[in-house]
């Protein structure tokens, strides 16, 4: 069963509470304090990447995040609800100019790259429901008291 | 915490600087602003730009984007955009993405601002 599970809105205001509500429950799940940065920022990565496909497919619905504290690890599933979207194509048709489109094609780009260099343990898999970045750290559980 | 961003114009040896003084986190929501800045500045004429990073708590690929389309920008007026970055959380994410050979990083802006080549 997940631990926390959160939906928001896909706004990109979003993404900031998201990062502090992963980074807490890693920091509670015995996640090492060296590693929150990099939660912090993987979580980011794939928050922004959804609320940027959920943006540019019109689609209201929100985005998923689920944290899991499993027996030695941490994992955390991010999920979108764009269908047919592979991970070397983060999605197209943006409302921006020319220019700013391919602005934003090469932050989701950069957006996975930063993820895959952080992460050791991670997916990307798509669904008929949507595509999913599946991320997991070690950890190590406090005694219980 | 929000972004702040506040900037100056400083004398070097090669010629006039601006220095974009950045703090508190650049994301998907606040980058935007962070573009805005830097597009307005080079409209403005402002073609050597230092970024100065060191008030900056968060950076992710949003921001990288924008200072990569900003040193596009600069470049295509032959200018210059350098970064002052001493914090090693900041710095990886320029590594991870191979951009420390993109972008010149200095430890101060005073560094930052005596380069010249």
């Amino acid at each position: 069963m997940a631990t926390v599970e959160l939906r928001f809105s896909a706004q990109p205001e979003h993404v900031r509470t998201a990062r502090l509500v992963a980074a807490a429950v890693a920091r509670r799940a015995g996640v090492d304090e060296a590693v929150l940065d990099e939660v912090r920022l993987a979580v980011g990565e794939a928050c922004s990447r959804a609320v940027g496909l959920h943006r540019s497919h019109g689609l209201t619905s929100p985005v998923r995040v689920v944290l899991s504290e499993e027996e030695k690890a941490f994992s955390i599933e991010v999920g979108d609800e764009v269908t047919g979207v592979g991970a070397a194509d983060p999605g197209d048709g943006r409302p921006e100019g020319a220019e700013g489109a391919a602005e934003s094609e090469e932050e989701d780009e950069m957006g996975l790259a930063v993820i895959s260099g952080l992460v050791d343990d991670m997916e990307v898999s798509s669904t008929d429901v949507g595509g999913v970045i599946r991320m997991s750290w070690p950890a190590t559980p406090p005694p219980a008291v | 915490m929000d972004l702040s961003l506040s900037t100056r114009n400083v004398s070097g040896p090669g010629g006039d600087r601006t220095v974009v003084e950045v703090g508190g986190e650049i994301d998907v929501y606040t980058a935007p602003k962070l573009r805005e800045q830097l597009v307005e500045l080079v409209n403005d004429g402002s073609y050597h730009l230092v970024v100065d990073m060191e008030g900056v708590d968060f950076l992710d690929s949003t921001g990288l984007g924008v200072l990569v389309g900003g040193l596009k920008r600069v470049r295509a007026h032959e200018g210059s955009l350098r970064l002052v970055c001493n914090q090693e959380r900041i710095l990886k994410i320029f590594r991870i993405t191979g951009l420390t050979k993109v972008f010149p990083i200095h430890t101060t802006v005073e560094e930052a601002v005596a380069a010249t080549d």
